[in-house]
C-alpha cells in the first residue's frame, strides 16, 4: 500500500449500510467501458436467444415492448469497489424471455452490441433473478448506461451486467466472457468476493 | 516504481488551476512533454491514480512542477488544487512517454496546438526551447472558454512580444475580450490556415487537450496539409462539462 | 465503427501502467492491428481505462489491441489483438534531458 495522502478520502463516504466486503457507498453514477458506446437504432435493435446454431427466440424493439415489464428496485455492485444502493429499473424478466424456450444447456453468454460479453450459469438467468433493463429512474436508459437495452443480475458484480445487450447465447459448456477470460472471477459474487480468479 | 515527491510551493495560475512544485530527491530528469502518475491513498486503502503533465522544462534539478486544472466533477483535482499544502508528500511514477515529447536536438519549426488545460506539457516544450536556447520556430495555437482561463499568460506574453521567440495565438471558444477581433467560437480551417506553420515547411505539430479537441484539431492539421507521422497527439479526459 | 463520443484517452494514458511489463517506452512503439492491419504508434490507440480494466482499441477499426488487468499481486496481459509491437532498442527507457 502507498503512504497515505493527508486529508484524502476520495470521492466515497463512509456508511452504516451493508455493504459486500471491501466496497465503498456513491451517489452518483460512474461510468465504466471497455470500450466506444455503441448507437444503436430502435428500428435496427434486435435480442436473440440462440444456442450457437439455431435462434431459438426473437424480438425486435416493438416485440420486445410489448412484453410485459416489471419496476424493480436494485443495488448494484461495481468490482472497481463502488455500490450504489437502491436504484430504480423497468424491464423484462428473463423468466419471461426464456419461458417457452426449451434447453438442457447450463451456462449463458450474454452479448452485447461491440464486442463485450460475460459468462453465467442460466441458473443465476432465472427464478427473479435477472432482467433486461430499458429504464432508468423513470427515463429512457441513456446510452452510455447502456442503452437502449441492459441486461442486469444484481445478485452478481456489475460487469456480468452486460451493458448495450444483444442476446444470449445457450451452452452445454462454460466459456469465459471479456473479463472473465482475463482474471476476473468465473461467478463474481459480491458477497463472498468473487473478484478475481482463484478467490473462493 | 513509485517515488515520492514533497511539495515544496503552490501557485494558483487561475481561479481551478494550480502549479504544485514538488522535490523528488530521487529524480533523474525528464523530456519536455512528458507526465506522471500521480496516486493518493486514503486512510482506508482506497485509493486513485491520475496522469498530470510535467509543466517544468527539463533541468539539473530534482524539482519538477505540475500544473493542475480542477475538474467539477473530479476526484483527485480538487484535492490537489484545494486540500494539498507545503510539506506534503505525494506519490508519483514516472517520467513516462517518449513519443509526445520535444527534443531540444530538434531543429525542425513546431506548431503547438493546445485545447484548454492542454497547454501545460506543450509549456514545458515552449520552456525547454528557452532554457536550451534553441533556434527552433515555435507557434503556438491555444484555444481556452475565456480570458481568466489563460494559463501562464505573463510568460507567453513576455516570449511573445520581447523575445519573438514563440508566437502565440489565442483562440476564445466562449467569451472573448472586448474588441477581439474573433468572435469567440472553437478552432476551425480559416484559423489553422492563418496561424500556423504553413504545411510545406513540415513542422512538426504537438496537439493536446480533452479527446474532442484532439480529433477536431487534429482532422484540421491533416486537412491542412499536415501528414499523420507529423503529429503527435495527448488526449485529456473530458473537462466534465457536457455539451 | 468509429466512436460518436470522445470517451476515450489514448495510449499515453496507459503508459504507466505498461511500464509494469515494458522496460522500453511503449508510447513510441509502432503496433499493428490484428483485425485491421492498421499500423500506427501506441500513443495513438484508443484507451478505456475506467473499468475492471485497461483495454487499448484500433483508432481505426476499434477492435481490441490489448487488455491489462492488475488482480492483486498479478497483472495479467492480453495482446492477441495486435500482430506486432515494434520497439526502438536505441532508446532503451526514456531518456532524461540534461543539456539545460
Amino acid at each position: 500500500m502507498g503512504i497515505i495522502s493527508r486529508g484524502f478520502s476520495g470521492r466515497h463516504g463512509a456508511t452504516d449500510l451493508k455493504l459486500p466486503p471491501g466496497q465503498h457507498l456513491t451517489t452518483d453514477f460512474p461510468v465504466l467501458s471497455a470500450g466506444p458506446t455503441p448507437h444503436v437504432s430502435l428500428d435496427r435493435w434486435e435480442f436473440r436467444i440462440d444456442d450457437g446454431t439455431d435462434v431459438l427466440r426473437r424480438w425486435d424493439w416493438k416485440s420486445f415492448r410489448e412484453l410485459p415489464t416489471e419496476n424493480i428496485t436494485i443495488d448494484l455492485h461495481c468490482v472497481t469497489r463502488w455500490s450504489k444502493l437502491g436504484t430504480s429499473w423497468e424491464g423484462v424478466s428473463l423468466d419471461t424471455m426464456l419461458a417457452d424456450v426449451k434447453t438442457d444447456a447450463s451456462y449463458a453468454l450474454v452479448r452485447s452490441y461491440g464486442d463485450y460479453t460475460t459468462n453465467l450459469p442460466l441458473n443465476d438467468l432465472m427464478n427473479k433473478q435477472a432482467w433486461i433493463a430499458f429504464q432508468f429512474d423513470g427515463k429512457d436508459l441513456a446510452p452510455e448506461h447502456g442503452g437502449p437495452a441492459r441486461f442486469l443480475v444484481p445478485h452478481l458484480y456489475l460487469w456480468k451486467s452486460a451493458k448495450w445487450v444483444r442476446g444470449i447465447t445457450l451452452m452445454h459448456h462454460d466459456r469465459p466472457g471479456f473479463w472473465e477470460s482475463l482474471g476476473y472471477h468465473n461467478c463474481g459474487d459480491p458477497w463472498r468476493e468473487q473478484r478475481y480468479s482463484g478467490d473462493e | 516504481m513509485w517515488r515520492v515527491g514533497t511539495v515544496v510551493a503552490l501557485h494558483d495560475e487561475t481561479a481551478t488551476a494550480r502549479t504544485i512544485t514538488l522535490k523528488v530527491s530521487d529524480w533523474t530528469g525528464h523530456l519536455a512533454g512528458q507526465h506522471v502518475d500521480v496516486r493518493l491513498t486514503a486512510s482506508d486503502g482506497y485509493s486513485a491514480v491520475r496522469s498530470y503533465s510535467i509543466a517544468s522544462a527539463p533541468n539539473s534539478e530534482t524539482r519538477i512542477e505540475l500544473t493542475v486544472e480542477r475538474l467539477r466533477d473530479g476526484e483527485v483535482s480538487p484535492y490537489l488544487t484545494q486540500e494539498l499544502a507545503v510539506g506534503d508528500r505525494l506519490e508519483l511514477r514516472g517520467p513516462i512517454g517518449g513519443w509526445f515529447v520535444w527534443r531540444t536536438q530538434q531543429t525542425e519549426p513546431i506548431q503547438l496546438v493546445a485545447g484548454g488545460s492542454g497547454i501545460v506539457p506543450l509549456m514545458a516544450m515552449i520552456r525547454s526551447r528557452v532554457s536550451a536556447c534553441s533556434a527552433a520556430s515555435f507557434r503556438l495555437l491555444y484555444s481556452v472558454r475565456e480570458p481568466g482561463a489563460v494559463l501562464y499568460r505573463d510568460e507567453l506574453e513576455a516570449l511573445s512580444d520581447h523575445d519573438h521567440s514563440v508566437s502565440v495565438t489565442y483562440a476564445y471558444t466562449r467569451v472573448a475580450p472586448k474588441d477581439w477581433p474573433r468572435p469567440p467560437g472553437r478552432i476551425d480551417a480559416a484559423l489553422i490556415a492563418n496561424t500556423t506553420w504553413p504545411s510545406n515547411l513540415a513542422p512538426t505539430c504537438y496537439v493536446c487537450g480533452p479527446t474532442s479537441f484532439v480529433e477536431t484539431a487534429t482532422g484540421l492539421l491533416n486537412a491542412s496539409g499536415n501528414s499523420s507521422d507529423k503529429i503527435r497527439t495527448e488526449r485529456f479526459g473530458s473537462t466534465g462539462d457536457r455539451q | 465503427m468509429s466512436s460518436h463520443t470522445y470517451d476515450y484517452l489514448d495510449g499515453n494514458a496507459a503508459a504507466g501502467e505498461l511500464s509494469k511489463i515494458f522496460a522500453m517506452d511503449v508510447t513510441a512503439a509502432k503496433g499493428q492491428c490484428a483485425h485491421c492491419g492498421a499500423t500506427k504508434r501506441f500513443a495513438e490507440a484508443h484507451l478505456y481505462m475506467l473499468g475492471p480494466g485497461v483495454v487499448a482499441r484500433c483508432a481505426v477499426c476499434e477492435h481490441v489491441l490489448l487488455r491489462l488487468v492488475n488482480v492483486r499481486q498479478r497483472v495479467f496481459l492480453d495482446v492477441r489483438g495486435m500482430t506486432y509491437l515494434s520497439l526502438d532498442a536505441a532508446q532503451l527507457e526514456a531518456s532524461s534531458d540534461l543539456d539545460a
